[in-house]
């Protein structure tokens, strides 16, 4: 077996990207000995690995998404722990509640892994944090220059402007959104004095874990068990995607619904799932956001992962002239979001439209 | 063009007819009688010329962004939406004209599409990079479709007419037929549109009605749906062009169904037409015809389109007008008498010229203008062996109308039933996709499919229809994981997708490899049973020809 250097400090095996020299993985898709999780999404953090590394801000919202009492041991923003020799530190990602990114380091080489990340303010946790490094490897989801996000106060600006219009014409406001990280975000960013914001179920029991982690929400109702009619019409319903479709929608009497992702960019998207009206709000980075990313990590070798990596690599190639190419991980090639949904049939992986299936 | 942008919006963001009404409604309402007029036509569908090419615009969008072509390209293999992802990839709009200052749809045509047809490349760059710097990505939209001529907005012309009918006052088969013919050219010209009494212009044709396909065309449940068979007039489906003559005055107009004048390609049936009674109105098809026999609607269609009709041309594919409907005489709108009662003026008026002895030759030396027969039958079983005729005739089938039923506007439903003959079906294999649009914009939803000729797959059809969206959904994905080549948003993919395709006819063409075509392709379902080796072939397919079978 040749000997391992540092150019490789990290490989794909059959399960997962493999730290070879510190024995661990990062974010792992099959059962390992001990996994580094970015964040809590279903596509990064499966069950039934032995031990896990998470972020400290993290930690309750992993034990909330994988349940049973496998140790989950955390590092504070930037501490340093060595495992087999390999100094590995997290850094905020800004996906979403302890989202990080994990630092891995030996004999002078330093790696980054993203995970998914956004630089665009969010009040539910820590903003991204630009680390140096020498080797990138940097999501995708959203790598070519048709994705560029508004504002986050203008994105709100147009959730208030249509939820108040709802409420105005005694309709209630649906909401979907993925449960974990993008609901919080959104009853952060919404006007609160609009009206009542209710959770599904799936979105309070992170509700939850958000407030005890800390993070300060509004309020959010539940919805009562075997309620019949909820709401006089003035409420926002915040709900998964998964929703759709189902008679639980019918407890809102009248409604108008729309979906909140950065596919909602498209009018394709949005029409072929009949989408009324649909915000393009992600809590991945942008196509400008992922450059601007890259650049401020200084790296010259960058390895892009989950999406429009093909794009994305050749672009930083042949245009930034950077060491750029494709990680091939079960997550390359090309995100479409009805692609992505059969990738990811967990509830809520990331940022992936409902598929038809789901409906 | 602001206004306008939102009523494109507002019509793209909803299924529902009375949301698109009140939006029709509103726009018109306050819209300058000039750009509303613009609009109207627009929405009507009227013809578009696009002024640049869609290769420059790819190329000063790639030079404004500094993004290479090739990403570009990546982008709009993604979106399936040229308009929408040269929209997206553009900068903010960083010149933005302020709301009172933004031009009119009528005035932003003129400047920045019109006046564009004969400038020079250089000209044409400034304008458009120019436009892009002033619009917001949702304008840029609608504007990158003007310019290009691909606007097409999900709105009928009987909602457009009663948007406009409830804003007049009037009744909204008044306004269908105030809409008839050339759209307003001007703001003045659209304000007489909304007047209460209109100046009545005298080619004007009337509102076409539209007949339905048989819900059920099974023979048992069309006995079952439509009761006595008595109470139904039986004629063949002619495989032509639907057309009206208004005979009125000195002048003889025909028009096409999209509500073009035709007169120029078809001087042999206005010469016929010149002969009827002034105050004339006739319902019917134009249809080609050679030694006798019908020659289908391709021929028609290219006579349609030939600028000018040589006497080659006209000797090579002469045209006759089958009249099956009267609608008016002596000047009298007579859309209100059963169809019976008109029948009868009907066939007073034009002589038949088919020669049902000899199997229905089209006799055209008796003349251009021929009253299309009733097809014989006192019982449904005999219309159904009428109907198991139609190929061998050159018709589609056959029309059942109400004989007690008035000649209403539009697609009215109950009255006339298209009830055609089953379509042939082959199984054929996808071999290319291609990324759709609208709906379907990032989903290789339109394929190019082919049968065994030997020991290679040819291609015979390309195919739009007939799936589910969840079906649409789990082929992109087949074709995505076996792409053999990508050419932009056409990718060649590994045979392994079988689709059972219908069609009406097949003929020889040069347009695919396979020298053959068939008409009105459309998938009737996948079939997941069945593995590319069992397809169709293309002898099954030339058996089919019917001079070949």
């Amino acid at each position: 077996m040749p000997a391992i250097t540092d150019a490789d400090l990290l490989r794909v095996t059959d399960s997962g990207l493999y730290c070879e020299r510190g024995d661990f993985y990062v974010d792992p898709w099959r059962r390992v000995p001990r996994a580094v999780i970015t964040h809590a999404h279903a596509d990064h953090a499966r069950t039934g690995c032995d031990r896990y590394l998470c972020a400290t801000e993290g930690k309750l919202v992993l034990r909330t998404r994988l349940g049973g009492s496998a140790p989950i041991d955390t590092l504070r923003r930037g501490e340093r722990l060595s495992i087999n020799g390999v100094t590995v530190s997290l850094h905020p990602a800004g996906h979403l509640l302890g989202s990080a990114q994990v630092r891995i380091e030996h004999g002078g080489t330093t790696w980054v892994v993203t995970g998914d990340y956004k630089l665009h303010a969010d009040p539910t946790c820590a903003s991204f944090e630009p680390v140096p490094c020498d080797v990138f490897v940097t999501e995708s989801t959203f790598g070519l220059p048709i994705y560029r996000w508004q504002s986050p106060d203008t994105i709100a600006g147009e959730i208030n402007a249509w939820w108040r219009a709802n409420r105005d014409a005694g309709r209630t406001s649906v909401l979907l959104a993925y449960a974990l990280g993008k609901a919080q975000r959104l009853a952060a960013m919404v006007d609160p004095s609009i009206g009542p914001i209710v959770g599904h179920g799936a979105v309070m029991k992170l509700v939850e874990a958000y407030r005890s982690s800390g993070v300060r929400l509004p309020p959010i109702d539940r919805v009562p068990p075997r309620a019949r009619r909820v709401g006089d019409g003035r409420a926002l319903v915040i709900a998964p995607p998964s929703v759709l479709g189902t008679s639980w929608l019918n407890l809102f009497g009248e409604s108008s619904v729309a979906m909140a992702s950065g596919w909602m960019t498209l009018r394709g998207v949005r029409r072929r799932r009949g989408f009324e009206k649909g915000f393009a709000v992600s809590d991945h980075a942008d196509f400008p956001g992922l450059l601007t990313a890259i650049e401020a990590t200084g790296a010259r070798r960058v390895l892009a992962t989950h999406g429009f990596s093909d794009a994305l690599a050749r672009y930083l190639r042949e245009t930034k002239g950077l060491d750029a190419e494709v990680l091939p991980t079960r997550f390359s090639g090309e995100a479409t979001p009805d692609a992505a949904v059969a990738e990811a049939s967990d509830d809520e992986a990331a940022e992936e439209v409902p598929s038809e299936a789901d409906a | 063009m602001k206004a306008f942008t939102n009523l494109y919006w507002a019509l793209d963001g909803t299924t529902s007819t009375t949301d698109k009404v009140a939006a029709l409604r509103e726009y018109f309402a306050v819209a300058a009688p000039h750009d509303a007029a613009c609009a109207l036509e627009v929405l009507s569908g009227g013809r578009q010329l696009r002024s640049v090419s869609t290769g420059q615009l790819r190329a000063w969008a790639s030079e404004v962004t500094g993004f290479p072509e090739w990403l570009v390209e990546e982008c709009y293999a993604h979106v399936g939406d040229l308009a929408e992802t040269l929209a997206l990839v553009l900068p903010e709009a960083d010149a933005p004209t302020a709301p009172s200052e933004a031009p009119g749809l009528a005035e932003t045509m003129q400047q920045t599409i019109h006046d564009l047809r004969g400038a020079d490349d250089d000209r044409k760059r400034e304008v458009v990079t120019a436009v892009w710097r002033r619009l917001a990505p949702r304008e840029r939209i609608v504007w990158h479709k003007l310019l290009t001529g691909g606007l097409r907005v999900g709105v009928s012309r009987t909602l457009v007419a009663r948007a406009l009918a409830e804003l007049a006052g009037i009744d909204q088969a008044e306004m269908a037929h105030r809409l008839m013919g050339d759209p307003p050219a001007d703001g003045e010209a659209f304000s007489r549109l909304l007047a209460a009494e209109a100046a009545v212009d005298n080619r004007r044709p009337y509102p076409f009605l539209l007949a339905s396909p048989l819900d059920r065309p099974a023979p048992e449940h069309v006995a079952e749906d439509l009761g006595d068979v008595t109470a139904w007039q039986a004629e063949w489906k002619w495989d032509g062009m639907r057309a009206q003559i208004v005979r009125r005055g000195d002048d003889a107009a025909v028009w096409s169904r999209g509500e073009e004048l035709i007169n120029e390609a078809f001087p042999d049936i206005v010469a016929a037409a010149a002969t009827l009674p002034p105050g004339t109105v006739l319902d019917g098809e134009i249809l080609a015809v050679r030694d006798g026999r019908l020659l289908g609607f391709t021929t028609v269609s290219k006579r349609a389109g030939r600028k000018r009709v040589t006497k080659h041309v006209l000797a090579d594919m002469p045209c006759v007008f089958v009249a099956y409907d009267l609608l008016e005489a002596d000047g009298v709108d007579l859309r209100s008498r059963p169809l019976i009662d008109r029948r009868q003026r009907l066939e007073a008026m034009v002589p038949t010229g088919f020669d049902e002895v000899l199997d229905g030759r089209v006799m055209i030396e008796a003349g251009r203008l021929m009253r299309s027969p009733i097809v014989a039958g006192t019982s449904w079983p005999d219309l159904a062996a009428a109907r198991q005729e139609s190929r061998a005739r050159g018709v589609e089938g056959l029309m059942l109308k109400r004989r007690s039923s008035g000649y209403a506007s539009g697609r009215t439903r109950g009255d006339w039933w298209k009830w055609k003959v089953e379509p042939l079906e082959i199984d054929a294999v996808l071999l290319y996709a291609q990324a759709g649009h609208g709906r379907r914009a990032g989903l290789h939803s339109d394929y190019t499919l082919g049968v065994w000729d030997g020991d290679r797959l040819v291609t015979i059809a390309k195919a739009y229809s007939g799936l589910t969206d969840a079906e649409i959904v789990e082929i992109d994905r087949i074709v995505r994981a076996t792409t053999l080549e990508k050419h932009g948003p056409v990718r060649i993919c590994t045979p392994t997708v079988v689709m059972q395709l219908a069609f009406e006819g097949v003929s020889r063409s040069t347009r695919h490899k396979s020298g053959v075509a068939v008409r009105f392709p459309r998938i009737v379902r996948w079939r997941r049973d069945k593995h590319p080796s069992e397809a169709g072939t293309l002898a099954d397919l030339t058996r089919m020809i019917p001079s070949e079978g």
